[in-house]
């Protein structure tokens, strides 16, 4: 499999070093649902059919996380998009403080 | 010598001025240059060349190329010796020695032929079904036995001496394939200008167009196949890779190939490798692999002498060989006239053609009258005669009668099954045609397209045609300038097949997968009992398991299963292909990583001192660090490590702990940052100041621990442990990049820019006194435990000072830019001189580090967690960081946890060792009672005994209490006492001066 990291290129897969699901936030530490929260957060998993989003992190390039959508079925990959971007993106959509 | 009994005079492209000597079975032959060792035996009239699997059948060569399952030898000898290897495929080269396989004692006289008698026994399914009883027999004796009799070749028992190595290609378009179709393909998309790559798995281009000499351009094919290939390795923007096949489709337009660089010669020139491995990425690929004759399954079908028609035809117009003289056709459709007609051309005898569709094929009977032979419509080959070797067929003619022919070769034509393989490697499913009796490529991987036979397009125009058209079209879809296709004349060959699966009037022994021994019986038996699908009856029989993957049965064998169970062979299914097409040797895979070259090695900066001055070095992850120094005059590293030790904690030491990873972290959020990722506060360190600080993952486990310094307002160093370098510096780019974008900070991996010391024991500071610049107040009230600083030493040198100890001792770790470690080493060692100063290793350390009861990987093995291991009351209460949450669940928090606690043996003499469970001293030692275990053994210089340091269910609670230690492992078993788990200098007055 090969990732275009939007930094560096069409590079392939053994540069990158999986990192999960990006489909996951993590949550307010201090809400008072936080344990189950977390427990969702850390274990909980869609195994779903097609598109997943997922984090890759340029280990052996440019260091840069880029969250990957990759379909499990047929390993075509859709877009890539530099983490750091999206992660931003998330948090001013989100509440104030729920992220930290 | 013996002459080549049947070489013929003319013909071939082989090179007759070149004559080649080679041994098989220890008996010396002569081929020429351009053999293949198939060929060069069947021109020496060899044409018994091995055993087979299951019942020793005498077996010879069934083809010409890379789906042989019958001719698998031994070639070279000792370490070099290589089992199972196609002698179609081996290129002749002068001094070969090949032997032949699974035979006791000979060849010719093969003991475990007698399996043939028993083969009511060796069923398909035998192994499921005989053998069973008694039980304890099986391991004893039937296996052993049945090892012994069902086998392939030999494996080297030693390492292997030759040299792999592995590359990575880009292009724009990859050819696989370079018969008709390819060669054209390549030809079309090279005059674009884009990057071609065309790969063959032969020595020589061409492929079947090669070897049925049906002319191109009005001329023998040879010319042109040539003149396209000067023309390709001509172009600078097209490789041609010959002896190359590619094995497997990967995705995103990756290709495996394997290239047999040094295979035809008797060993690889000094440099080369043996084999490489090619990782191929390609924009666009075209399939041109051809087709693969199917064998009839009729009763003898293996007997040497028979022989695919389409391999026949390869020996007599690509080697001038005669694998026979008097020749029987037999066919389902019209190829067989073809090699009729080739076989007169060469002056053999055609004693018949054998043509198992009613209704006379204008075709076969043109070829029967011209080469005067005998015509036998309707007709099928129902058994063959002779032992070893053929020397007759019986035929049931279409009126029922049975004839015997004498002859002494057999070829075969049961149609054509395209080479789609790597069609299916992502998934893609084959689809059938009825037309022509075959599977062809259903969906195709991306960027794939498939031109000629291996699409099902089996005649030599349309090869030609879609050769050239692919070849545009995969340039033109990148966007290249591209004229029209341009293909030379040829014709096409009539096809007309009428199947014949089984020839079921056969009553011996119809072989459907030659390697594995599987016949039509076996496929009739599984059907019987149940194993109908195809999955089913591939394990139930090991149909298409052997090296050659059933490539000569699995279409045979589907349609027999389907026949049995009255279904159609779409329906019946098929059997999806997996990466490798053809066996890859391991060795190939590894390249050179292997041995000591497996992974890289990393010295830390003082490697060369320590080397020069008699280091011990041990392996650290990648890192070779010095373990110990041993002196001359020591008995053993025990002696060694105690007297390092013993230095330490009265004079002074120097340990090399630039192993540890370092972070360097800026920025105006650089400690609200490491607030988060480390369980205790850090945003309030003062400038100046270290402090030891544990990582958690997100679960509450312990992750990594290590010292956090502030060198300044925005700016961190912070060390983790050696093993977990890599994994916590791409933990602090996640939380970084992912968790918290928006903080301000950035990270950067120093820990191969700095050199950094352990100066330890009560004299370290009159040491580095010596060495820092004068300039710098390193007095206990300017530089005290904990403190950090920037320095020089040695007369302007910058680095960096800090007040850290890991022994217990008064100690410092200095650092100075990586290029100046070694230098600092030595210099250290100088000024130390007059303080009695040691060298350390890793031993030492950690055997200081297990008196002071700090943990280390032992403790922080991925279970544990903070409370564990006795820093709980770090944790921090107010702040949100990874592991907070999860870490306060109940099992987490659980107070029966095995937590961190010292262990002393009460037999004084009694060694202890990690590894030993912890059960109470009147309680049997069973798993229900276990309360812990040792993590960390030393025997301490200080203390003058073995210590230990575990994890015991309450441990600090049962300070004083005596235990036992078990150790089923080792068989060992002490009463040990539970002790504080510092037993030196608990106070810690040491190492505050």
């Amino acid at each position: 499999m090969r990732i275009q990291c939007p930094c560096c290129g069409e590079r392939s897969l053994d540069e990158f070093t999986y990192y999960g699901d990006a489909s996951v936030t993590r949550p307010n530490a201090f809400a008072p649902t936080a344990m189950s929260d977390y427990h969702a957060y850390v274990y909980q998993r869609d195994n779903r059919d097609g598109d997943h989003r997922e984090l890759w992190y340029h280990a052996a390039g440019c260091h840069a996380c880029l969250v990957v959508t990759r379909n499990v079925r047929s390993h075509i990959i859709s877009d890539v998009r530099i983490a750091r971007e999206v992660a931003r993106e998330r948090d001013a959509a989100a509440l104030p403080g729920s992220t930290s | 010598m013996r002459r080549q009994s049947n070489r013929l005079g003319e013909g071939g492209i082989i090179d007759r001025s070149k004559p080649v000597t080679f041994t098989f079975d220890g008996a010396p032959y002569q081929g020429y240059q351009g053999d293949t060792l198939a060929s060069a035996l069947l021109a020496n009239g060899v044409t018994l060349v091995g055993r087979s699997f299951k019942y020793h059948r005498p077996r010879g060569v069934l083809s010409a190329g890379s789906e042989e399952p019958n001719a698998l030898v031994e070639l070279r000898s000792e370490n070099y010796r290589e089992a199972n290897t196609k002698a179609t495929m081996v290129e002749l080269f002068d001094g070969l020695s090949a032997s032949s396989q699974n035979r006791w004692p000979s060849l010719r006289l093969d003991f475990m032929s007698i399996n043939s008698l028993l083969s009511p026994i060796f069923v398909a399914g035998f192994y499921y079904k005989t053998f069973m009883w008694p039980a304890a027999l099986w391991e004893k004796l039937y296996e052993p036995a049945i090892r012994r009799a069902a086998g392939l070749g030999r494996a080297a028992q030693g390492e292997d001496p030759d040299h792999y190595e592995k590359a990575t290609a880009h292009c724009d378009v990859l050819v696989v394939g370079g018969g008709a179709a390819g060669l054209n393909a390549a030809l079309n998309a090279a005059r674009s200008g884009a990057r071609v790559i065309l790969a063959d798995e032969n020595a020589q281009l061409g492929g079947r167009a090669l070897d049925d000499g049906l002319p191109i351009d009005g001329a023998p094919p040879v010319q042109w196949i040539d003149s396209v290939r000067e023309q390709l390795e001509r172009e600078p923007n097209v490789v041609v890779m010959r002896r190359t096949t590619v094995f497997g489709v990967y995705d995103t337009g990756t290709y495996g190939a394997l290239e047999r660089v040094s295979d035809h010669l008797a060993q690889a020139k000094h440099g080369f490798p043996r084999q490489r491995l090619w990782r191929i990425i390609a924009k666009r690929t075209i399939l041109a692999t051809g087709a693969t004759e199917r064998p009839i399954v009729f009763g003898g079908n293996d007997r040497p002498g028979v022989m695919l028609a389409s391999a026949f035809r390869t020996y007599l117009n690509r080697y001038g060989v005669a694998p026979g003289r008097r020749i029987v056709v037999f066919t389902n459709n019209d190829s067989g006239a073809l090699t009729a007609a080739e076989a007169a051309l060469a002056g053999l005898e055609v004693v018949a053609i054998v043509d198992s569709r009613r209704g006379l094929s204008a075709e076969i009977s043109k070829a029967a009258s011209t080469a005067g032979t005998r015509m036998i419509s309707g007709g099928v080959v129902i058994d063959t005669v002779g032992k070893a070797k053929l020397s007759g067929v019986v035929i049931r003619t279409g009126e029922g009668e049975d004839v015997r022919l004498s002859c002494d070769c057999l070829v075969m034509s049961g149609g054509w099954n395209p080479n789609l393989q790597l069609t299916t490697h992502l998934g893609g499913k084959p689809t059938w045609n009825d037309a022509i009796a075959a599977f062809v490529p259903g969906t195709h991987p991306p960027g794939m397209s498939v031109a000629g036979a291996a699409g099902g397009s089996f005649g030599l125009k349309d090869a030609l045609d879609e050769g050239a058209k692919a070849g545009s079209e995969a340039v033109a879809s990148l966007g290249w300038k591209v004229a029209g296709p341009a293909s030379p004349r040829a014709d096409n060959q009539p096809y007309g097949i009428r199947p014949l699966w089984l020839v079921e009037a056969s009553k011996s022994k119809a072989l459907v997968d030659f390697q594995n021994d599987v016949t039509a019986a076996d496929i009739a038996l599984a059907a019987r009992e149940g194993f109908q699908s195809v999955e089913h009856l591939k394990r139930y029989t090991t149909l298409g398991m052997a090296t050659d993957q059933g490539r000569t049965s699995n279409v045979n064998a589907l349609a027999i299963m389907a026949k049995a169970t009255d279904r159609s062979i779409p329906e019946t299914g098929m059997t999806v292909a997996r990466p490798p097409y053809s066996p890859v040797a391991i060795g190939a895979l590894a390249g050179h990583h292997r041995g000591k070259s497996f992974k890289a090695v990393r010295r830390p900066p003082s490697y060369a001192w320590a080397k020069a001055n008699g280091g011990v070095f041990v392996e650290t992850g990648l890192w070779l660090r010095p373990a110990y120094f041993p002196k001359s005059d020591e008995r053993d590293w025990f002696e060694t490590v105690c007297r390092e030790v013993k230095t330490v904690r009265s004079a002074v030491g120097v340990c090399d702990v630039s192993t540890l990873g370092k972070v360097d972290v800026q920025g105006k959020d650089a400690g609200e940052f490491l607030d988060k990722i480390y369980m205790n506060g850090l945003k309030t360190l003062p400038i100046g100041k270290a402090r030891y600080g544990g990582m958690l993952r997100e679960d509450g486990i312990f992750m990594d621990d290590g010292t956090i310094a502030r060198l300044g307002e925005h700016h961190y160093f912070v060390t983790t442990t050696t093993a977990n370098a890599v994994k916590a510096f791409q933990h602090m780019e996640f939380c970084a990049q992912w968790l918290w974008p928006s903080l301000d900070v950035q990270l950067i991996s120093a820990t191969e820019q700095w050199a950094q010391y352990a100066v330890a024991g009560p004299k370290s500071r009159d040491l580095l006194r010596k060495i820092i610049d004068p300039e710098f107040d390193i007095s206990d009230e300017a530089f005290p435990y904990l403190q950090v600083g920037k320095i020089t030493v040695c007369g302007g040198i910058k680095g960096r000072l800090f007040r850290l100890s890991f022994s217990g001792e008064r100690a410092y770790e200095i650092a100075v830019p990586a290029r100046y470690g070694d230098a600092l080493m030595r210099a250290l060692m100088d000024a130390g001189q007059e303080f009695g100063v040691c060298p350390y290793g890793a031993e030492a350390l950690a055997v200081m580090r297990i008196e002071k009861g700090h943990i280390s990987g032992p403790e922080l093995n991925g279970n544990t967690t903070p409370r564990d291991v006795g820093l709980g009351d770090m944790i921090a209460k107010k702040k949100d960081f990874i592991g907070r949450v999860l870490g306060e669940r109940p099992g987490i928090i659980d107070p029966d946890r095995p937590s961190l606690i010292g262990f002393r043996p009460v037999d004084k003499n009694m060694r202890m060792r990690s590894g030993a469970h912890i059960v109470p001293l009147s309680a049997p030692a069973t798993a229900a009672n276990d309360q812990g275990y040792l993590t960390s053994v030393a025997y301490s210089p200080t203390v003058g005994d073995w210590i230990a340091l575990g994890l015991l269910k309450r441990g600090p609670e049962r300070i004083g209490e005596k235990v036992r230690a078990v150790d089923p492992v080792r068989n060992e078993e002490y009463v040990v006492e539970v002790v504080n788990p510092c037993f030196v200098d608990p106070e810690g007055e040491k190492l505050r001066g």
